[in-house]
């Protein structure tokens, strides 16, 4: 399956013992410049993370207090992070990201069942539609967005501006355009032979989908809900334009605010804001990086 | 690949148009039940459905009562599609479309086609609504008081939460209203002398609260009659109410607005305008049809032209350069990497990662305050104090833009690359080493050009994500430096999307002009889908879906 030859592995013991011992020369020729290569990449890749974390535990909060690495370490920032909304937008960010990613996954991974096992009129038109759609990213409507929240607002409050219904809506809305070719291309490697099988036997087609269907294809269901909540957790102009009360904003509205203007006195609580923030996209992301490689790759790599 | 051969299978299964359909459909036995096999499922799809008809039904009530006669016959449209899809026996693959198709129908279908509609008017500040509203809020606007008109002695009051004034009229009786309710008689209600002292269903406000809403109170204007021609009462002390009625008068038969101080009148122009004959024009208008003028206004409006070419070139030129510069650099690092024998590559591999699991507005946030010109990180101590201007100087300021975008987009091109490089046949390889093939000229013919098949569409998505790659510019520099000639607020660095953001005026920096900022929209559309269609054309994308 795309996830598995995708992954890298590692064999070093058999290759290594099966080596004969090489030269400094030919050593540094073939493996030496790589390790330089190596170390000048992870820390062009890491410094900006390794002086955030430090400015985050400096004790002052400005910018040029934080030049100097871990010059002192205290939770000064973190603990003023209390005091002001960043938890609740963190709250808000989670709840939005969360419930967006689980309904990404539902409605793409329905879709996907149809369109790959189902032979139906307009099937193939209503995949090329899609792959038309998803052309047109939905941020560049957000004029239109806004205006379509004002007017659902007055007929609904609960869907319209300053709701975070109505922004999990208007992501859900492009929750087809984006994965359905992703999952599309993994339920097809689920073989047919399956549902026969357990058609014969009798099962629904609603059987079959939840209780065959989607356990197969469980690492695709991963990768799609992990990417559509990192995009939903760092989306910008949308949200800002639907969340107006400071009390709904996201992290990503919050935190722009607080740097946008007054940069140097809010840098220590920007920097504790966002490790804190970084760190459960950073976790999931390592803890899954399999499949994400696997993901990434699977719709396009052709074997 | 396996998902290839599936692939296959199934497009020579269905051979072509909708012929499929009906074999595949036959192999089930006609004894076999339908969606409502299990009775759990068939409940869990009633409960379902009966919260999907409530709240379809309150939607469609409310729609109603305020009139969104759109909304109300999408709502109507939708819930009809729902119930008969899941309930019908002849649906089953929209069973399975049909929640996520209503919101893509909603939410972007639907966003798509009004960007386009927004594209041809002139909606924005000046023209925000209707005619009809903008005649209402002329004569509102314009409402003066007459002179030596009778004053009212009046109290203010609070009902429902809304402010209002309890009139005592020549009378005698005491009528009460709202910037919402006209004037209208009370039963109930007590004076004492001039002064009324209580109102059903209202609480008066003492001299106090006056005073702390005197803001709101100053400027509350209580309709006098349902004619708007009657004028309103406002009052300036809260105790005594004089009468103001409008300087304009609309004749709805001629449809002009007349100035009845002056005895002007002015005509509605094609543009949404109420003019003078003089040229004036009246400071509220409505939304009309403008044709192409918003398309013509980008690209041939002084203020706007010069600016947008030179934004449309920075776009194009930012996008491919970001694509370019994070492939080169990811490829070769995969290269690197790819060797079996060279110890820790996942420690590499994770730590590489890391830029890429930052959430994106972090990243540009972070270097922004890095990048700060007097006391930021890469100046005062990788430079040891330097005066560089990252950020401020035209085209520095490009150059951080994809400095900062090549280290949030490395790492992904690392990971295809890597992705790509492992999954190359090794027979091609070996086949091209029994040819006498060296390796730079296996890595040229054979390697790269299987590389660039396999990651092509992820390029192209990689050149239409940072063609509209918001969040970086307007985080990092947000669209700084500005253009010396400060006609427009956009500047150096904005790219097509940013500069969409500043001309719509929804940041508050300019006045609103969403016409103008739909139009650029479906140029940004127009621009994307072309490159896209063609490329994938071209990689054959196309027959390769279905």
């Amino acid at each position: 399956m795309a996830t598995t030859s995708a992954a890298p592995r590692v064999r070093p013991s058999a290759a290594r013992t099966g080596q004969p011992r090489m030269s400094p020369r030919r050593w540094f020729s073939e493996l030496g410049w790589r390790h330089l290569v190596g170390v000048v990449a992870v820390v062009f890749a890491m410094f900006p993370i390794v002086y955030v974390v430090s400015a985050a535990l400096s004790e002052g909060g400005t910018l040029t207090g934080s030049n100097r690495l871990f010059g002192e370490v205290s939770g000064s920032n973190f603990s003023a992070l209390g005091d002001s909304l960043f938890w609740t937008w963190l709250g808000n960010t989670l709840q939005i990201a969360i419930a967006t990613g689980v309904g990404t996954v539902l409605m793409g991974a329905a879709a996907a069942y149809a369109f790959s096992r189902f032979r139906f009129r307009g099937r193939r038109a209503g995949l090329t539609a899609l792959l038309v759609i998803q052309m047109f990213p939905q941020m560049l409507a957000f004029v239109a967005i806004f205006l379509l929240l004002i007017g659902l607002g007055n007929v609904m409050p609960v869907l319209g501006l300053n709701s975070k219904l109505a922004l999990i809506a208007v992501y859900l809305g492009g929750a087809l355009g984006v994965n359905t070719f992703l999952m599309y291309g993994f339920f097809n490697t689920v073989p047919r032979e399956l549902d026969e099988a357990a058609k014969l036997d009798g099962a629904t087609h609603a059987q079959i989908y939840w209780t065959i269907i989607l356990r197969l294809v469980t690492p695709i269901l991963a990768v799609v809900a992990l990417l559509s909540f990192i995009s939903t957790f760092g989306e910008f102009i949308i949200a800002r334009l639907v969340l107006q009360s400071e009390r709904n904003w996201t992290v990503a509205v919050g935190l722009y605010g607080w740097v946008s203007s007054l940069l140097e006195a809010n840098w220590g609580l920007f920097a504790a804001g966002a490790v804190i923030s970084a760190l459960p996209v950073l976790l999931l992301f390592l803890f899954l990086q399999k499949y994400i490689v696997g993901g990434l790759t699977a719709g396009s790599v052709k074997g | 690949m396996s998902t290839q051969s599936t692939l296959d299978d199934t497009s020579t299964a269905a051979g072509d148009g909708d012929a499929p359909g009906r074999p595949r459909r036959r192999l089930r036995s006609p004894g076999v039940p339908h969606a409502s096999g299990t009775t759990g499922g068939l409940v869990a799809k009633l409960v379902l459905m009966a919260v999907v008809n409530a709240f379809g039904v309150f939607a469609i009530l409310a729609a109603w009562n305020e009139g969104s006669y759109g909304i109300l016959a999408a709502m109507v449209a939708l819930l009809v599609a729902a119930d008969w899809v899941y309930f019908s026996r002849r649906t089953l693959p929209l069973k399975y479309v049909l929640p996520g198709l209503a919101f893509l129908l909603v939410f972007q279908v639907y966003v798509v086609a009004y960007t386009g509609w927004v594209a041809f008017t002139n909606y924005g500040d000046g023209h925000n609504s209707t005619k009809e509203h903008a005649i209402e809020a002329l004569l509102v606007q314009n409402e003066r008081r007459v002179e030596g008109s009778a004053t009212y002695p009046i109290t203010v009051l609070e009902r429902d939460g809304e402010l209002g004034f309890a009139v005592v009229d020549e009378d005698g009786d005491v009528r009460v209203g709202t910037a919402e309710e006209p004037l209208a008689p009370v039963d109930g209600a007590t004076l004492d002398g001039d002064a009324v002292t209580a109102v059903p269903g209202a609480e008066l406000l003492d001299r106090r609260q006056v005073l702390e809403r005197q803001d709101e109170v100053t400027t509350l204007r209580v309709p006098f009659s349902d004619d708007p021609e009657d004028g309103s009462i406002r009052t300036q002390d809260a105790r005594t109410g004089y009468v103001s009625t409008s300087t304009l008068e609309y004749d709805a038969e001629a449809d002009t607005m007349t100035d009845v101080t002056t005895g002007t009148v002015y005509s509605p122009s094609d543009d949404g305008w109420f003019v003078s004959p003089g040229g004036e024009r009246l400071n509220v208008g409505w939304r009309v049809a403008v044709g192409f003028d918003n398309f013509s206004t980008a690209f041939g409006d002084s203020r706007y032209a010069g600016p947008f070419l030179k934004v449309l070139a920075w776009t194009f030129a930012f996008a491919i350069l970001s694509v370019v510069t994070t492939f080169l650099l990811g490829l070769f690092l995969a290269i690197t990497f790819n060797d079996t024998r060279l110890g820790g590559r996942r420690i590499y591999r994770t730590l590489l990662i890391f830029p890429y699991a930052i959430p994106g507005f972090l990243a540009a946030l972070l270097w922004s305050g890095m990048l700060n010109r007097s006391f930021g990180f890469v100046n005062q101590v990788l430079l040891g104090g330097a005066d560089v201007p990252w950020l401020t100087d035209p085209w520095l300021a490009k150059l951080s833009v994809l400095l900062v975008n090549l280290w949030l987009g490395f790492p992904y091109m690392f990971l295809i690359c890597t992705g790509a490089l492992q999954s190359l046949p090794g027979d091609v390889m070996e086949a091209a080493k029994v040819d006498g093939a060296g390796r730079w000229r296996t890595w040229r013919s054979v390697t790269l050009p299987l590389l660039l098949v396999a990651t092509t569409p992820l390029l192209i998505s990689s050149f239409a994500f940072n063609f509209n790659n918001f969040t970086l510019i307007y985080m990092l520099t947000n669209g700084g430096p500005r253009f010396a000639d400060a006609s427009v607020p956009l500047g150096h660095t904005d790219i097509l999307i940013s500069m969409v953001y500043s001309v719509s005026g929804l940041d508050g920096t300019a006045a609103k002009n969403y016409g103008l900022a739909s139009a650029l929209s479906i140029v940004i559309f127009a621009i994307v889908a072309t490159i896209s269609a063609i490329t994938f054309k071209r990689t054959k994308q196309f027959e390769e879906i279905s």
